[in-house]
């Protein structure tokens, strides 16, 4: 099975990062732009077939390591392959 | 004797200067750990150095929070053994979760490098006992990410329980936005837990400990933990 991991910041959170990005795009000309916020996007290829194992393997993954739940929240979708 | 160790993780880059700064400031023989190993030799004092542990990868610090020499680190740490986080090593502290919080990436995007001042807000831990509440000290920071969040109730929290241990300040003590080089919350440059043994904090003391180097401001870091050390032999 393949994780598809979405790694975003949560509200509230700074991210210079997207602030940065906004900049430019603002500099390109794209104009209206409201907000950017940068996250990241992880995948997974997993061993397991059953989905609600998986789907504890991943969140575990997540909480334990591939997010900071300080400062950011994760979501994933499942695949099989 | 007392004894310190150094962890040693790949991408580590100030491990020997704290060695160096460590022993010459205070005579303790100093063990370098490598972070594949299972356990930390008998220490006193372990120091998580500066440098890019796993090149930064995913997160700064996330990696080597969970090498394997860190579960004997935080094991040590919980049964009473002092720890030093300095720079990349205080990012490893808060992804164990020894200490509250997160470095994010400066508010600025730029690299800092350069001489900041701190005013000294708790001189009550096990690394700070040798300097004064309010005293003022100059130690150089080097980061990308040291931006220090926490949400308000933990800040309230560290607050409340004066474990605040440095703050961005100007050379007369006063703690503004101007004064503040990453974008930290509450100008926070560096904290304890609650037992006032486990530091963190992003300047890095090991650059000036003697006065070659131009400075010896942070040499009482290091004086600080001899002197609890002798303290708690009695």
């Amino acid at each position: 099975m393949k994780a598809r991991i979405k790694i975003t910041l949560k509200a509230g959170v700074l991210d210079p990062q997207g602030k940065a990005i906004e900049h430019a795009l603002g500099a390109l000309g794209f104009s209206g732009i409201k907000d950017v916020r940068q996250g990241k996007y992880i995948e997974v290829t997993l061993a397991e077939t059953d989905e609600a194992k998986a789907q504890a393997q991943v969140e575990k993954m997540c909480e334990e390591l591939l997010a900071n739940m300080v400062i950011e929240n994760y979501s994933f979708t499942l695949e099989k392959d | 004797m007392l004894r310190a160790s150094v962890i040693v993780f790949p991408g580590s880059n100030c491990d020997r200067d704290v060695k160096v700064a460590l022993e010459k400031s205070t005579g303790f023989p100093v063990n370098m750990v490598w972070h594949g190993d299972t356990e930390v030799p008998a220490s006193d004092v372990i120091v998580l150095p500066g440098g890019f542990s796993y090149g930064d990868y995913l997160r700064c610090g996330a990696m080597a929070a969970h090498s394997p020499i860190m579960r004997d680190v935080v094991a040590k740490a919980k049964s009473g053994v002092a720890v030093l986080g300095i720079c990349n090593g205080f990012q490893v502290l808060c992804e164990t979760g020894l200490l509250p919080g997160v470095l994010m990436r400066n508010a600025s995007l730029k690299f800092m490098c350069r001489d900041v001042t701190l005013r000294v807000e708790n001189a009550d831990t096990t690394f700070t006992k040798c300097y004064r509440k309010d005293q003022v000290v100059r130690i150089p920071v080097a980061h990308g990410d040291g931006n220090y969040f926490a949400d308000s109730n933990t800040l309230d929290e560290l607050e409340g329980e004066d474990r605040v241990v440095f703050r961005y300040a100007h050379s007369d003590g006063t703690v503004d936005k101007a004064a503040n080089p990453n974008g930290s919350q509450r100008n926070i440059a560096g904290i304890t837990d609650a037992s006032n043994r486990i530091v963190g904090l992003m300047p890095h003391p090991e650059r000036l400990y003697e006065l070659p180097l131009g400075g010896t401001d942070g040499r009482r870091m290091f004086e600080s933990a001899l002197v609890s050390m002798a303290e708690a032999m009695g």
